[in-house]
Formats: C-alpha cells, structure tokens, sequence
C-alpha cells in the first residue's frame, strides 16, 4: 500500500499536492483498491468554488458509486481528461496519471489541518 | 456467519471477504474485470456452496414439484435440469431454483441461499401430499466451473464423457476419484461450463483437483462481484433485484417457464393465466445507456416528457461490452426494444434505448 510522502490526506481517502496556490486532488492507493476497477468518473464542477468536505465529483467501480470530497475549499481550476477515456488510470497510478482535478485553494489555512503520511497510514492500518 | 468447506481457499487465494446470504463470501479475488474476462475466454471456478438444495422423494415427490413450481416438470426424464420458479399466492415469487430429476421418486430443487429458510417453510407448508423433504443445503458443497474451456479441462478428472453433454443435464459419476459426484452443466454466466455437487468432506479435494486439472488452460478463482456481472450481460434474472416476493413471472419475461398445462395445477396459476392473457402494466426489459452513466438499482426512469414509467433492477458498467447496461421494470407501453427511455442518474436523465436479451452474445 502506497502512502507517498510528499502528500496531504483526508479520512475519506482523498489526497492532495500543493504546488503553491494550486493543489492537485486524487483518491488514494487504498482508496482505488477498495473499490476495485474504476469504469467511470464523473466531475462537472469546472469552474465552480467548492468547500472543504463537500462533494466535488463521483466515482464508480464496476459494483459501487462513491462521492469524492474536497479535501480543503477551493476552485475546480481543470477535470483530468485522461479519465473520460482511461478511468482505469485510477488503479494504475492513483498518485500521477490518476489525478482528478486540479485547484485552487482558497483557504491556504485549511492544508494544515489535513492528515500526515503517517496519520493516514494509522487509519487505514498500513 | 457460516464458512462455506471452501473458505481458507478463499482466503490463500487474496479474496476479499464479504458476508453474503449468511456465509463469508469471496466478492473478489485480482480484479472483477479479469476474472469476468477468464470466465468468458477461458475458465473461472465459483464457490457457490452458499446455495440451498432440497431433496424431494417419494411416490408424492412430482405431485409437489408440480403445485410449488411453475413449469412442467413432467417433461423431465432422467438427468434432466430445468429452471423454474416458486410462484407464491400473491403474484409474487418465493425464489427462482433448478428442478434436477434424478428419477421418478426423487428429485433436487436448488435454490437461492438468501431464500433458504424461506423456501424450506414455503415448500413444507404446501406439501399437503406428503412427498419426502429434505434440507441437504448444510451438506453439500458446490462449485461452478465457468467458461468455454471448463468442460474440457474437467474431462481430465473423470473417465465418464462429459465433453457432448447438452445444456442443461447432468450425470453422477466418480469425480476426482470421489463416487457419486453430481455434475451438471447448468451455469449462470452464459460462457458454457458446469456445477459439481459434492459433499463438504470432499470440498478441498475437489477443488485441489479442478485447479491442477484447469492449470494448463489458464484456470482462476471468481467471486460474486464478476458472477454477477457476468449474468447480467445475460439478462438472466438476479433474486432480490430483478424478481422477489412482488413481480410476478409473466411480469419478468419467465412466461416461458410458467406452464399452462392441463395436467398441472400450481399456485395462483388462475391469476398468472389471466396476466399472461390479458396482459400486464409493467415489464423487466433490458437497456443500454446511451449517454454516458451508469444504471443501478432502484433508479427512476423516465419518459422524454419527465414522467416516472418504471425503475431500474440491476445495472453495470459490462465488462465485456465496454458500454453500461441494466434491467428495469417499465410500463409495457415503453418495453418494445428500440423505445427511448430515460435514466435518472444524479438528478439528471440520461438517454437509454430498450434492447433484448442477451446483452452478451458468445
């Protein structure tokens, strides 16, 4: 289970990159295997400011659909339009080429308050 | 929560656990698109012990499968197999299950694990014949071995020919050098095969057996997550989602297994004739999304105006078709294949067509 040092996470198994005003979000490792193989993804909040914790796009697995949150408040600056085609990019490369969406943060505060490496890694047992 | 005798396979094999039906069941083993994939090219085993199986004996025993069931078991002969349905005496169905005619007294009903208790109450309530029953579901353990090379690879293990086997039969024979093994080539994948009926002692011979026998051909464990994919691109009927105590058979299109036949009086055949003749408000249909989403259970649909004509039963993305399917109840007026419905998925409605059985064609 791959828990990349580099990142923030929430409980619900997002993750997110700062890259100065900007961050980018995606599910994570454990995330992407408890679901199994994605077949779709859904994100029609391009341009829209949404709030930590709310549900910025879905997820689906062959058996499941499952919201995906936004870990800290923030515009929805791009969709990664690799999915539309390749969601299945979610469970090869949860962490790169299986990014979601990408942001800007309105609340630079709110990436303090999310998890460590090591408290996500407590969560889901690694 | 019950093991079934396959569990610590199960567990050797990396599935992922789920409680199902009352048992700790392998929802999935590498991934739910490549075990579908190895049924469909190749070969895939199913524990599906969780299943429930019914002796019926006795000079009564086609007296009561012909007043529980609602197809004609009269036409069996011997080593027969053949799908039905306990209708109850509401409209509805108590379970849907195979009919096995062994001989003349003495029959196996298998059923739904779900439905067990259930149907076990149902069948000895309308045994007023006195035909023997008996509930073996603790006793024996079952596997399906799915998939165009299943049958080939199973011949290895027994020197009776099972290779020019129809559709739907079955043979007892000596099995991995287990006597008396039922094996019958039923399945719920529609990619051909068999299920073997053993008893819990034997269970991990035989699978130690059927997984050296189908190594050369690519063989795999499958869990229910890709079961159910995979007789979902079939239409074949899912218990609890597609049919349950409320739709009736003529209703889900399993007017070819309620039979109207003279010599045969079943529950509430008076009501499900009338419905097969004068018609019914809804239908189970099959469709294909054509916007892009996915059905799935207990979604509404709509009509191009917005009007609710029915709900979605089952849905997936199928594996096998790369497009997004699911069966529904509509009202007839909208079950002609080619009749544009509309889905509704997240608040909005997403365009599908009205298609036939079988999503999948081998």
């Amino acid at each position: 289970m791959k828990v990349p040092e580099n990142l923030k996470y929430t409980k619900d198994h997002e993750w997110l990159r700062v890259e100065g005003n900007e961050a980018y979000v995606g599910i994570t490792d454990y995330a992407q295997g408890e679901l199994g193989d994605i077949v779709y993804v859904e994100v029609e909040t391009v341009g829209e400011t949404i709030e930590k914790e709310e549900s910025f796009g879905t997820i689906e697995a062959v058996k499941t659909v499952s919201d995906m949150f936004m870990p800290v408040s923030g515009e929805i600056l791009e969709f990664n339009s690799k999915l539309e085609a390749t969601p299945e990019l979610i469970n090869k490369d949860p962490f790169g080429d299986g990014w979601v969406i990408k942001i800007r943060l309105t609340n630079n505060a709110e990436v303090n308050e999310l998890l460590t490496p090591a408290q996500y890694k407590e969560i889901i047992g690694a | 929560m019950k093991n079934t005798a396959f569990y610590d396979f199960h567990v050797a094999f990396g599935a992922k656990i789920i409680p199902f039906a009352g048992y700790n069941m392998p929802v999935q083993y590498e991934g739910i698109n490549i075990e579908h994939e190895t049924v469909r090219n190749k070969l895939g085993v199913f524990d599906v012990s969780h299943m429930g199986e019914f002796w019926v004996k006795g000079p009564k025993a086609l007296d009561f499968i012909q007043k529980v069931t609602s197809n004609d078991a009269s036409v069996l002969v011997n080593g027969k197999v053949q799908y039905s349905c306990f209708p109850n005496d509401k409209g509805g169905i108590v379970d849907d299950l195979l009919v096995y005619k062994v001989d003349d007294q003495t029959y196996l009903l298998v059923v739904n694990a779900s439905n067990i208790e259930k149907d076990w109450e149902w069948c000895n309530k309308q045994n007023t014949m006195g035909a023997t029953l008996y509930n073996a579901s603790d006793e024996i353990s079952q596997l399906a071995v799915q998939g165009p090379l299943a049958l080939k690879a199973m011949q290895k293990l027994t020197d009776t020919p099972i290779l020019d086997m129809e559709y739907y039969t079955f043979k007892k024979l000596t099995f991995a050098g287990v006597k008396d093994v039922i094996f019958a080539t039923t399945g719920y994948t529609g990619s051909g095969g068999c299920e073997i009926y053993i008893a819990n002692a034997d269970a991990a011979k035989i699978w130690n057996a059927v997984f050296e026998a189908g190594k050369e051909f690519g063989i795999k464990p499958i869990g229910l997550a890709a079961r159910d994919t995979l007789r979902l691109e079939m239409g074949f009927c899912l218990y609890g989602n597609d049919i349950n105590d409320t739709t009736s058979p003529i209703e889900a299109g399993l007017g070819w297994i309620t039979k109207f036949v003279a010599n045969k009086d079943f529950i509430n055949k008076p009501a499900l004739l009338k419905q097969k003749t004068e018609g019914t408000t809804k239908k189970l249909v099959g469709f294909e999304m054509l916007d892009k989403g996915i059905p799935r259970h207990e979604y509404m649909i709509e009509d191009a105006s917005g009007n609710i004509i029915g709900e979605v039963t089952s849905g997936t993305m199928a594996p096998s078709l790369k497009i997004a399917i699911g069966m529904c109840y509509v009202k007839t007026e909208f079950a002609k294949a080619g009749t544009e419905i509309f889905i509704k998925i997240r608040d909005k409605a997403l365009k599908a067509k009205v298609v036939k059985f079988p999503f999948y064609k081998a």
